[in-house]
């Protein structure tokens, strides 16, 4: 990767982390716009508990860390990670290897032969 | 925008379940001719941004709130097919780890935000870009448009959804007008960051962004100069 993407991309997760690590605090808490409706045409109640309701990191808090800032930042900074980990590595999977001639041997290439070929046979 | 589990009865989970799984299988597809070396790092990036983005609800009044849904940004960064997979990865995350939106309405939440939102998107941006001149306004416009429309349009398949399957019995009509209403205001907020994050990314590294392929002159690729003389109608 050139060192010019490689400033592109590590200026954006460190944007993405600021957003969720530390804006997400100054986020507006009201009900957002379907929440909204379905408590003003009287379908809220309808609403049932996810089964991931008591997942440590629901409703974006850390539960066990009282500090709602900290817990919201650090919620946000594992989401940015995770998201990132899955979506970066689903897409590096399925990207097109620079199988053109004379690519002078991508050291990178050759380990991550193998996920695209076990991808297909599933 | 996220549907909690519950709204929906089981038939029609199952069947958005299947639409999801489907866009996604035809996704995991077409996205192999969007990525490449270049683009695959910066899809990882999109995605996480719009986690990161999801989580900053602006108010809209009347105690109401909304976020960037993202399906314009995505489309227009990566290109839709990967867009698609971007906005599963996000939601996927948001249901199994914060319980933002229920698991069971996660194919309802992956077809109105990964599939409507993102198609509806794409194609009005793709329209808009073809008719209007081709310029970076043009394209930031296509993306502005795209993403307002993508916001009320993902509302009304909602209500959609919720007369084929909606467990309450309420008026229709009504649930149209207040989800259609409230999300045209949001998709205005929707536009605004949608073009404020596209041209800051233009402006640096305008080569990145798929749905700006077309303003890249050939003279890019293979560097001669004066050979167009400009006036070639040809598109």
């Amino acid at each position: 990767m050139s060192r010019r993407n490689r400033g592109f991309l590590v200026a954006g997760v460190l944007l993405a982390l600021l957003v969720a690590g530390v804006g997400s605090y100054y986020a507006s808490s009201s009900p957002d716009g379907l929440e909204w409706s379905a408590e003003e045409e009287g379908f809220g109640h309808t609403a049932e508990d996810s089964a991931a309701a008591d997942s440590p990191l629901a409703d974006y808090a850390v539960s066990g860390v009282d500090d709602s800032r900290l817990s919201g930042g650090l919620a946000g900074v594992v989401g940015v990670a995770v998201t990132l980990a899955l979506a970066g590595g689903l897409t590096l999977a399925l990207r097109r290897r620079s199988g053109a001639p004379a690519s002078a041997g991508d050291p990178g290439d050759a380990g991550a032969t193998p996920v695209p070929a076990a991808d297909r046979a599933c | 925008m996220h549907v909690p589990d519950g709204f929906l009865d089981a038939p029609t989970s199952v069947a958005t379940g299947l639409v999801a799984a489907g866009t996604v299988a035809v996704a995991l597809r077409g996205a192999r001719r969007e990525l490449d070396e270049r683009t695959a790092p910066l899809a990882g990036l999109t995605a996480a941004f719009v986690f990161a983005v999801q989580m900053m609800n602006f108010p809209v009044g009347a105690g109401t709130s909304g976020h960037l849904i993202g399906g314009a940004l995505t489309a227009v960064l990566v290109g839709p097919w990967t867009a698609v997979l971007c906005m599963t990865v996000v939601l996927v995350v948001q249901a199994v780890l914060f319980a933002d939106g229920g698991l069971t309405a996660l194919g309802t939440n992956i077809t109105l935000m990964g599939l409507v939102a993102v198609a509806l998107a794409y194609g009005a941006f793709r329209l808009l870009v073809r008719l209007l001149p081709r310029t970076r306004t043009a394209v930031l416009a296509g993306a502005g448009v795209g993403a307002f429309v993508s916001v009320p349009a993902a509302a009304l398949v909602f209500v959609g959804l919720f007369a084929v399957g909606g467990v309450a019995d309420v008026s229709l009509g009504a649930v149209a007008a207040t989800m259609g209403g409230i999300h045209l205001l949001i998709g205005l907020g929707e536009a605004a960051i949608t073009v404020a994050v596209l041209s800051a990314v233009l402006a640096v590294r305008p080569d990145l962004v798929h749905g700006a392929a077309h303003l890249r002159r050939p003279a890019d690729l293979a560097p001669r100069p004066l050979t167009a003389p400009a006036a070639g109608g040809a598109r």
